[in-house]
């Protein structure tokens, strides 16, 4: 479904990825980790076609198709989604609202019709139980006022409601408490198939306990240095990331 | 820039004519003005002596005032002496049917969700030959006439109310206030007039639409609205779709008067043609608007959206005579390209615990400059006055101004204000986290931007909000990414 090849980008002039390699399939659950200022969210934003980043060699392929020649709404539409680390705030703008432009805009780009306003609720109101979200909720502005542990399981109803074939996961677990964050990996966990594949980031082993990957990445200093299966985190949580820091020479990525 | 907003500026910029024009064919006074032409003109509208005199008095008044240089706003010298004051409809030049009209233009209306008729109308089609809705009018004017309301051309009430007219005119902006009133009680050719008796609530929303026969939007335009005691009214000004307009100089006087317990809502949505991208041509509009609270726990809303007009000086006000008296003032002002726009509000408070709130929502875009000024002044019997002022600004890029000057003046120690204020810049992010979710940037800027001037939208009558909202899209289509 997905495969980067020597991703190198950079940030106003300084290399930020030096060569990421990472194929992902469909049905599995990837999860990358590494030290803050590592690249994780870096890697995200490229993938899902932020302008900040340039990109100075490399490739990703995407369903078949070069992932870097599309515009991110295009991308989106083509079912990539980021649950951001920051969800952004949109004042003055119902969350509902914001929620249906984005439906209708990809079900427009796959020539399908607009849901109506009915439909739509019924649609919302199923998936929001996936998420546990307060109903009032809905009517508030995107994401303003929204505790931190709101915001991102209003990114988990979004990722419901739009239904994506690769989610990128930025940081869901940051922020939450226990309980929202059983809540939240429970609604990725039913949000996963045979047909979809989610990339999760992460900076903690503790998320991993309730979302299981099939694949673990270290990512430092802008290169995926170790992968391996699920018990790679929980070594790296006894480990520290020195000891991933200190592997000098990048592990190819088998998978 | 899309190729959506580079035809709409053709379109509108094809429909304009730059400078002043005259056509010598029609009944068209020579340019230039002097106590000559304002007797001409009032006799040709077959005024009574008492209104030619108010017009010399303030000509008089006029030809001693300086034009105002205080607002933020630059444009060329205006010779005053080559404008022709009075022009009678010009109906030779105008198209026989929709099919005559510019394509481009209809593409805009049917972008605007405008009805056929309206189109028709706006387009400046010969109205009698083709526009049967003007039955609908008049089964409107039939309704209210039944309920007492009066709401006809301004040349009609002189002709048929003068005794109210001269009540009222220019009770709340005295010919002397300032020079553009001034300019315009001497030359004012035509406008509205509203008369809502005491108890009686109006029951649909007055709008131009319905009176076409003073259509054209005139260059001097003058209004007046009187609500009796406990009466209520709502007014709608002006279209969001571009028309056909040959001035450049617009300079209206708008007096509302509300008395004990009667509510006046004015609403406007200005789209006047703005000038091309450079600023050349497009319409300077100078208006005086002012509203009288004369009564008890009367009140005076305006609302006004203003995304046209290259330079726009207006500062709808309240005067809050009444004890208990209400104003508010609810503004999205937009400016693109070269446009660039000085408004606000004065409210002033006399009576006792008299209230004002003010929601100023300022986007600019291009190379605009976009100002608030506003003034709260609270004299010294306002007894338990209080002001609610918030002012905030979009920049969209970063070669475009926003500025805001708010004015207070306090006389009286029991009275609360409460000034907020923000600026901030339409983000990347809000814009990025809108793509990511499928909704392409033209949407996500329209989104963004409307979800800012929510506050002020939720304050227009329904089906005005909803073409106010596509009409912003308009105005800043291709102006991000
Ligand atoms: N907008 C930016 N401008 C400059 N440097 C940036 C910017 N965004 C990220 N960086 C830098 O890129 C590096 C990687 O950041 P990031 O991808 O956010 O790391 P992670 O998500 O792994 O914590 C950091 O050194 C960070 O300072
Ligand atoms: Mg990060």
């Amino acid at each position: 479904m997905l495969e980067i090849r020597n991703l190198h980008a950079e940030v106003e002039g300084k290399e930020i990825l030096k060569g990421v390699n990472l194929k992902v399939e469909a049905g599995e659950i990837h999860a990358i980790m590494g030290p803050n200022g590592s690249g994780k969210s870096t890697l995200a934003g490229v993938l899902a076609g932020r302008e900040l980043y340039e990109i100075t060699e490399g490739e990703v392929i995407y369903k078949g198709r070069n992932l870097l020649d599309l515009s991110p709404e295009e991308r989106a539409c083509e079912g990539m989604f980021l649950a951001f680390q920051y969800p952004v705030e949109i004042p003055g703008v119902s969350n509902t609202y914001f929620l249906k432009a984005a439906l209708n805009a990809i079900r427009k780009y796959h020539g399908l019709e607009e849901l109506d306003a009915v439909d739509f609720l019924a649609l919302v109101k199923e998936k929001m139980q996936l998420v546990e979200m307060k109903p009032e909720l809905l009517n508030r502005p995107v994401n303003e006022g929204f505790s931190g542990g709101e915001k991102k399981r209003n990114e988990i109803l979004q990722m419901a409601v739009l239904n994506p074939t690769l989610s990128v996961l930025d940081e869901t677990d940051s922020g939450l408490d226990i309980d929202a964050l059983r809540i939240v990996a429970n609604g990725v966990n039913k949000l996963h198939s045979p047909e979809n594949a989610t990339i999760v980031v992460t900076h903690y082993q503790r998320l991993l306990n309730y979302i299981v990957p099939d694949r673990v990445h270290v990512l430092v200093d802008g290169r995926i240095v170790k992968s391996g299966d699920k018990d790679l985190a929980f070594h790296l949580e006894e480990q520290g990331y020195d000891w991933a820091r200190d592997l000098h020479e990048p592990v190819e990525n088998e998978s | 820039m899309s190729t959506e907003a580079q035809d709409l500026e053709k379109l509108t910029g094809g429909e304009y004519k730059y400078g002043f024009v005259t056509d010598i064919e029609t009944d068209t006074v020579p340019k230039g003005l002097d106590e000559d032409v304002i007797r001409l003109i009032s006799k040709k509208k077959n005024e009574p002596e008492w209104l030619l005199e108010w017009r010399l008095k303030a000509f008089r008044v006029w030809q001693k005032m300086k034009e105002p240089t205080w607002a933020y706003v630059d444009y060329p010298e205006i010779d005053y002496q080559d404008i022709s004051y009075y022009s009678a409809p010009k109906v030779k030049e105008r198209p026989k049917s929709l099919d005559e009209v510019d394509p481009e233009l209809l593409a805009t209306y049917e972008k605007l969700g405008i009805p056929l008729k309206e189109q028709e109308m706006l387009a400046g089609v010969a109205v009698d030959a083709v526009f049967d809705s003007v039955s609908v009018a008049t089964t409107f004017k039939e309704k209210l006439q039944d309920m007492g309301i009066i709401f006809c051309s301004f040349s009609e009430a002189v002709q048929e109310h003068p005794e109210l007219v001269k009540k009222y005119l220019g009770s709340v902006v005295p010919p002397a206030d300032n020079f553009f009133a001034a300019l315009n009680s001497a030359v004012f050719t035509d406008g509205s007039f509203v008369y809502i008796p005491s108890g009686v609530r109006c029951p649909m929303e007055l709008s131009t639409y319905f009176r076409i026969n003073t259509l054209g939007t005139g260059q001097f335009e003058r209004t007046l609205i009187v609500a009796e005691d406990s009466s209520y009214v709502s007014y709608l000004e002006g279209c969001t779709a571009p028309m056909r307009d040959e001035n450049q100089l617009h300079a209206a006087v708008v007096e509302l008067v509300a008395l004990d317990n009667a509510e006046i809502k004015y609403s406007t949505v200005q789209n006047w043609y703005p000038g091309d991208k450079e600023g050349k041509g497009g319409i300077y509009n100078f208006v005086t608007k002012r509203g009288k609270c004369a009564g008890v726990n009367s009140k005076i809303s305006w609302t006004q959206v203003e995304t046209g007009s290259a330079i726009t000086w207006k500062y709808p006000s309240c005067i809050l005579l009444g004890d208990n008296s209400v104003g508010e003032f609810y503004s999205v002002a937009v400016t693109n390209n070269r446009q660039q726009a000085d408004t606000g509000t004065k409210m002033i408070h006399i009576g006792k615990n008299t209230r004002s709130t003010i929601v100023s929502k300022g986007i600019s875009a291009g190379r605009s400059q976009n100002v608030y000024r506003g003034l709260v002044k609270i004299m010294k019997n306002a007894d338990g006055a209080r002001n609610f002022s918030q002012c905030d600004s979009m920049l969209m890029g970063d070669k475009c101004g926003a500025h805001t000057f708010p004015y207070i003046e306090n006389n009286n120690s029991t009275a609360q204000m409460e000034h907020e204020a923000t600026t901030s810049k339409i983000g990347e992010d809000q814009i990025f986290y809108c793509n990511q979710r499928g909704i392409d940037t033209e949407d996500a800027v329209n989104m963004i931007v409307n979800g800012f001037c929510k506050e002020v939208f939720r304050e227009l009558p329904m089906e005005f909000a909803v073409e106010a909202q596509k009409l912003l899209g308009i105005s800043l289509e291709g102006s991000v990414g």
